[in-house]
């Protein structure tokens, strides 16, 4: 018997709870260490990415609404779901260690338990001089655009999209470039998990050519990116101007390191505090 | 909380309420045009009940023919060698010259802020605070003072000044002083530590109180600062340099850059500077979003407005009237969370554009300095040019004005008549577009879900009120605005404890309580 003739996979995009195609009908090889080819992905458009925050903004209502313990519920399931997939993830990363699938796994986890806490640590009622009743409560944004860095391919992402969606927001994901198949497994994950569709949108492609889209998207209305150039970096704030994205780079992250990329400070760019006044006196 | 406009129209209800027993229109009669016999309160405003003798204030606070920059605890002339002059725009009177600082000083300002940094920063947070509580101390000893000053810098009514401005400005400093040594409680879990030199770009509508919001933050924080106000009105913020002088503070934590449009962008552009805290137009703070893109400066902006102020058929319409009024009218509507897009439900449309007509009718526009003026000077000749064009705009765009202010104008200075218009569609562009006057766009709604949409239909997202007395209604559309400051069953109303700031195009970061702090902290 001859032997078996494996079937690469062509990674397709996540957008709106569907696997679609890019509309541009492009795509990229994925190479090992040793030059061989693992997959193809898709290369991503702009027109992508309207699609997906067309889908983020659609899910959003839904997502913000729903009750902060069932978001636990089910940011806890997505986990469950991963635990389920670490061979698939770990082998997808490709560094065939498992410690990065199970630090985003209990990344996961953590944030699934801020969302019904998030609230109390940053909001307040506030001690006005007269006869009002005046507190501050965090409320999602909504379509914000994650930009994940090249490495760690699986744990980066997770680290800068969980803060965003455990605090109600919807987000489209730009994929690590260098190796994007670790996004589109967890894209699967997502897809089996309870989690709507449309909250995280999953995009691959090159950021030289889509920055600029997500800078200048006026249905996007936070950034949350780190690994990115500083041509990227001045990109994304200038065309962030136009419609004041709430943009946040960060820097050299230790994403492995949990006491610099977990607690409340994560979630905390990714809300809008409002406060409410109203008379306490009769 | 100080109340904003004192309502002789108080006398008004209450007269009201007795003459309407003669002749009070049947409950659900259309109210507009049609009531029987009412008795026309606009026509007896003018005429000799409601006459006020003058009452103006008669403290007169030495003002200098000129100004310097106040640079490392000192005022210093400016490098530039050029001052511009500051004028009441209630009379068009020259009060003072002040210094036009150019880039070098600027630059000089900058230096003098990061020398005193590393002291400053590292001064116990006690310490700190003990300067600022002095500070906050002189500022009530010299309330007087300041409000007048504030009154003919500015042409904001002294009693507004007097009872909203400066003891706010002064709560501002008690507030943050406090916060100086219990920044680790601000910030739960993680290290806070000072930006660095900020610099601070303040508008004409609140200035001595827009410095306050900048400055006491910053500097409770273990920050120093650069502060440019507004060209306008740059007279209160140095009596707050001289405060600084007098308590001691120590040299280069506070300097004080006057100018216009290009000192701003001086401070913009500076290397040095670590942050950038910006209110004033969104148009503004857009160049500045762009201008700091490669820079690694932080970044705070309070921006315009057109907020939304809804009143629903089951409100108490009289309170509601009197929040229409406050949140309009106050301060001639130079207010960047102005409840300048009014809807009502379209049941009480009539009856409350009646109220809101006798109301209006009563409003005493005049003399800034006279304790019993509602409605001061406009700012400057420029914005009254740009309220002007508003109306035009609203009247050519096929809205109809509604000038039933009966107050006569002086002769003299920049006045603008409160007004509002009907027939407004949401495309128009006073609708739209932020006035910063005393000018109020009314439209109407029939449901909950209509209120919400058409009130979130605007770039902004600065503030907004809901009137009604319905609590499961009230809380769900207040949860549903795109606002940053919601006011129910009232409006216009601030406290140091509260943050403020807007959503969307009204800018990022908030001021005020503890959320402010984090736009002075790093962590």
């Amino acid at each position: 018997m001859s032997q078996r003739l494996p079937i690469p996979k062509t990674y397709k995009l996540a957008i709106g709870g569907k696997f679609p195609r890019t509309e541009s009908g492009r795509t990229i090889s994925v190479n090992d260490a040793s030059n061989n080819l693992v997959a193809h992905v898709c290369q991503g458009s702009r027109k992508d990415i309207r699609d997906a925050v067309e889908a983020a903004g659609k899910a959003h209502k839904g997502w913000s609404s729903s009750t902060a313990y069932l978001r636990g519920q089910i940011l806890y399931r997505l986990a469950e779901m991963m635990e389920g997939k670490r061979e698939e993830l770990s082998k997808a990363i490709g560094a065939g260690d498992e410690g990065e699938v199970d630090a985003s796994i209990d990344r996961v986890v953590h944030f699934a338990g801020w969302t019904d806490k998030y609230q109390q640590v940053i909001g307040s009622t506030n001690p006005v001089a007269g006869p009002y009743h005046n507190f501050t409560i965090p409320f999602s944004m909504g379509v914000v655009g994650v930009l994940s860095p090249d490495e760690p391919s699986l744990l980066g992402l997770i680290s800068l999209v969980l803060p965003v969606i455990a605090s109600g927001n919807t987000c489209v994901v730009l994929a690590s470039e260098s190796n994007p198949i670790p996004s589109m497994v967890l894209a699967e994950a997502m897809a089996t998990s309870d989690l709507p569709g449309g909250v995280v949108n999953t995009i691959t492609g090159f950021r030289d050519e889509l920055v600029e889209h997500f800078a200048t998207h006026r249905g996007i209305i936070a950034i949350h990116a780190a690994g990115i150039s500083a041509d990227h970096r001045t990109a994304l704030r200038e065309g962030s101007a136009d419609n004041f994205k709430r943009v946040t780079i960060r820097d050299d992250v230790p994403f492995a390191d949990d006491t610099q990329c977990e607690g409340v400070g994560w979630i905390e760019p990714f809300v809008e505090l409002k406060t409410i006044w109203h008379p306490s006196a009769c | 909380m100080v109340k904003f406009l004192y309502l002789l129209p108080r006398a008004i209800s209450a007269l009201e309420s007795r003459m309407t027993t003669v002749s009070k229109p049947h409950a659900g009669a259309p109210a507009h045009g049609s009531a029987p016999a009412r008795l026309d309160l606009r026509a007896s405003t003018g005429g000799g009940i409601f006459e006020y003798a003058p009452a103006p204030e008669s403290v007169r606070p030495e003002i200098a023919e000129r100004y310097g920059l106040f640079i490392d605890g000192s005022f210093v002339e400016p490098r530039s060698g050029n001052h511009f002059a500051t004028i009441n725009p209630a009379n068009e009177q020259q009060l003072s010259l002040i210094a036009d600082a150019n880039a070098a000083d600027v630059d000089a300002a900058v230096q003098a802020a990061r020398n005193a940094l590393p002291a400053w920063s590292a001064l116990p947070g006690k310490e700190r605070g003990k300067y600022l509580y002095r500070i906050a101390r002189r500022i009530q000893e010299r309330a007087r003072e300041l409000a007048v000053l504030e009154t003919m810098d500015g042409g904001k009514p002294i009693k507004e000044s007097r009872d909203v401005d400066i003891p706010l400005a002064a709560a501002h400093f008690f507030y943050h002083a406090g916060w100086a040594d219990k920044l680790g409680y601000a910030l739960p879990g993680r290290t806070p530590r000072p930006i660095g030199v900020c610099g601070q770009i303040i508008p004409w509508n609140f200035p001595l109180l827009m410095a306050s919001w900048k400055i006491a933050p910053a500097l409770a924080c273990g920050n120093t600062v650069v502060l440019k106000p507004a060209e306008t009105t740059s007279l209160t913020a140095l009596r707050l340099a001289e405060i600084c002088q007098e308590v001691g503070l120590p040299k280069g934590v506070v300097n004080i850059v006057t100018g216009a449009g290009e000192t701003g962008a001086a401070i913009v552009e500076h290397d040095d500077i670590n942050k950038i805290a910006f209110t004033g137009s969104t148009a503004v703070g857009r160049h500045i979003a762009k201008a700091t893109a490669a820079t690694n400066k932080r970044l705070t902006l309070e921006l315009g407005g057109k907020s939304a102020n809804i009143i629903f058929e089951d409100a108490s319409l009289d309170q509601a009237v009197e929040g229409i009024i406050e949140g309009i009218y106050f301060n001639q509507g130079h207010v960047c969370c102005a409840g300048s897009r009014l809807f009502v439900q379209e049941s009480v449309l009539d009856r409350v554009i009646d109220k809101l007509t006798d109301r209006l009718a009563s409003l005493r526009v005049g003399d800034p300095l006279d304790k019993n003026t509602d409605v001061g000077a406009i700012n400057s000749k420029e914005q009254l040019g740009t309220i002007n064009k508003f109306l035009d705009a609203g009247k050519a765009e096929g809205a109809t004005m509604h000038d039933v202010c009966r107050s006569d104008l002086p002769a003299k200075g920049y006045w603008c008549k409160p007004c509002f218009f009907t027939g407004v569609q949401p495309s128009h562009t006073i609708a739209r577009d932020e006035i910063f006057g005393p000018v109020l766009a009314v439209m109407s709604f029939r449901t909950p879900d209509e209120a919400i949409s058409r009130a979130n239909n605007s770039p902004y997202g600065l503030a907004a009120g809901v009137w009604t007395d319905k609590g499961s209604k009230i809380f769900d559309v207040a949860a549903k605005l795109d606002a940053g400051i919601v006011w129910l069953n009232t409006y216009n109303k601030f406290d140091p404890t509260s943050p403020f700031g807007g959503y969307k195009e009204s800018g990022f970061g908030r001021e005020g309580g503890r959320h402010g702090l984090m736009a002075y902290l790093e962590s």
